[in-house]
């Protein structure tokens, strides 16, 4: 019970920090209508208007990677530019647990991204929006969030260590984009890549939505998206472990 | 050395350095390095997606629109940074010369942006199997020394901003979207709306861009020379406003003692 309250207040608290800040808003929304004017541009231009809604979903889970990436990225470095960093980690609660509902309010917040791709989408380029399985797209959509904010949260873990992994989040919003195949079919991409896309959970997760929206399998991606989502989740409660110790061995958890 | 120029130079070199926390290669290569090879390939495979154009489109286009990434944010960052670690006031009190101060600043800016195009170029090119002539690289040079400027001139534009605006970085973001969208960088400029091809031929990377690739297609330095001229005229333009700007605002804060007031 203790946990689940603790989830709550953080998700909260997050939640309310980043809708006041102007510049996750330009990520979760304004930044995923321009990718997403451009690609609706490329591929009507390409005489392939057909795929708008396909181009829709994708530049919309670029917006949600993008805000994880850069929130999670920058968690704790704001805790620890706030002084609020040893706060965390000397209090009972083991840090993967405090800083998960963070994570999760940061992936939530990019979900703003998927809903002004689409609704920008309908208004000026009249993509249509009928989801061949709404219900099932209602259940990939939490999914998909979840994992990516557990992806998020292995990233956070870096940065109780390196105070330059902020760097990490330049470096890996478009590998991830294209490793994901979120505008694209990753059978583009050479055939050596396939292995890192199927360890991504926005892979499994724009699979899925793409499916629910525009026809086919749901469940297989669906089913693989949780497990990546669990297993980036068990990951990142190790990585918290091992940072923060050895952050508190090195005696480095506040240096900026 | 004469003071304006060693406030030039020096000043110049010692401000880009803190832009960088002291040319950290931790930041300086994931961010201008790395980042902008994905963001060519990037488009060059949604190009291939969308079968619009040919993977040269996209390495040259991107390529040369990476010029804007540091020629926006530093720029930016040269009065935003100034502001942050509480040494605006100390600079703008000073009796140096503004025009060496801020110009200063832009020319490691200028050199930058040249190398972060070379590299997504060549990365790009190498990657992606593109082939150009040996012939036209020096015309090509030329280009990208062209457009790294007027990117650079058109970050005037946003320093002023960080005077008046706490949050510039969003403005800044903004202004290098516009430029994706509106300047020929992955979609063809006739395949846009009247209005949006008028805007771009205000904008810089428009005419280098065009530049580039009729030199990539053949062209001589001297066939593109309006083009080249016309990306210079419009870097330079932006320049001279935002510096007035600059100016102007400074005045403004100093009357109005809103310096640190963000």
């Amino acid at each position: 019970m203790n946990a689940l309250r603790l989830i709550w207040a953080g998700f909260r608290m997050n939640l309310k920090m980043l809708g006041t800040s102007s510049f996750f808003m330009l990520t979760a929304v304004v930044q995923p209508v321009i990718f997403a004017t451009v690609a609706y541009y490329m591929f009507r231009s390409g005489g392939r208007a057909g795929t708008l809604l396909y181009a829709s979903l994708g530049a919309g889970m670029m917006g949600v990677w993008s805000t994880t990436l850069f929130a999670s990225g920058g968690m704790i470095q704001w805790q620890r530019w706030q002084g609020t960093l040893e706060l965390g980690v000397a209090s009972p609660p083991t840090m993967g647990l405090l800083y998960l509902p963070f994570s999760l309010a940061n992936a939530f917040t990019g979900m703003y991204a998927l809903a002004a791709t689409l609704v920008w989408g309908r208004l000026v380029f009249g993509v249509p929006l009928r989801l061949a399985h709404p219900f099932q797209f209602a259940l990939a959509l939490p999914a998909t969030v979840i994992a990516l904010g557990l992806m998020g949260l292995v990233l956070a873990s870096t940065f109780v260590l390196y105070r330059n992994a902020n760097a990490l989040a330049n470096l890996l919003e478009y590998p991830v984009w294209i490793a994901s195949g979120l505008v694209f079919s990753t059978s583009l991409l050479p055939a050596w890549t396939r292995p890192i896309s199927w360890i991504l959970p926005p892979y499994w997760g724009i699979l899925a939505l793409r499916r629910a929206a525009l026809g086919g399998d749901v469940w297989g991606p669906l089913t693989m998206v949780l497990v990546a989502g669990a297993a980036y989740g068990v990951v990142s409660f190790f990585t918290f472990r091992v940072f923060e110790h050895r952050a508190r061995a090195r005696a480095t958890l506040s240096l900026t | 050395m004469s003071n304006n120029a060693r406030i030039f130079f020096v000043g110049g070199v010692i401000a880009y350095r803190a832009l960088f926390n002291w040319l950290n290669p931790w930041i300086f290569v994931p961010t201008l390095v790395v980042a902008p090879i994905f963001q060519v390939l990037f488009f060059a495979f949604l190009g291939r997606s969308a079968g619009l154009e040919s993977d040269r489109f996209y390495v040259i286009g991107n390529a040369l629109q990476i010029a804007a990434l540091p020629g926006l944010f530093a720029m930016t960052f040269a009065i935003s940074g100034e502001r942050w670690s509480q040494t605006l006031s100390p600079l703008l009190a000073s009796p140096a010369n503004r025009a060496a101060v801020f110009l200063g600043r832009a020319l490691p800016v200028v050199a930058n942006a040249a190398f972060v195009c070379v590299v997504a170029f060549v990365a790009g090119a190498l990657i992606l199997r593109v082939h150009i002539a040996p012939g036209a690289i020096p015309a090509l040079a030329v280009v990208i020394a062209v457009t790294s400027i007027s990117c650079t001139g058109f970050g005037f534009i946003c320093g002023p901003l960080g005077l008046r605006w706490r949050d510039a970085i969003i403005a800044v973001n903004l202004l290098d979207a516009v430029l994706l969208i509106f300047c020929g960088v992955n979609i063809p400029i006739d395949s846009l709306p009247g209005w949006m091809q008028a805007v771009s031929e205000y904008l810089p990377v428009t005419h280098g861009l065009r530049a580039a690739r009729r030199v990539a297609d053949g062209a001589a330095l001297g066939d593109v020379s309006g083009l080249i001229l016309a990306e210079l005229a419009i870097g330079l333009t932006y320049a001279g406003v935002g510096f007035a700007w600059l100016r102007h605002l400074e005045l403004v804060a100093r009357r109005g003692a809103t310096l640190e007031n963000s």
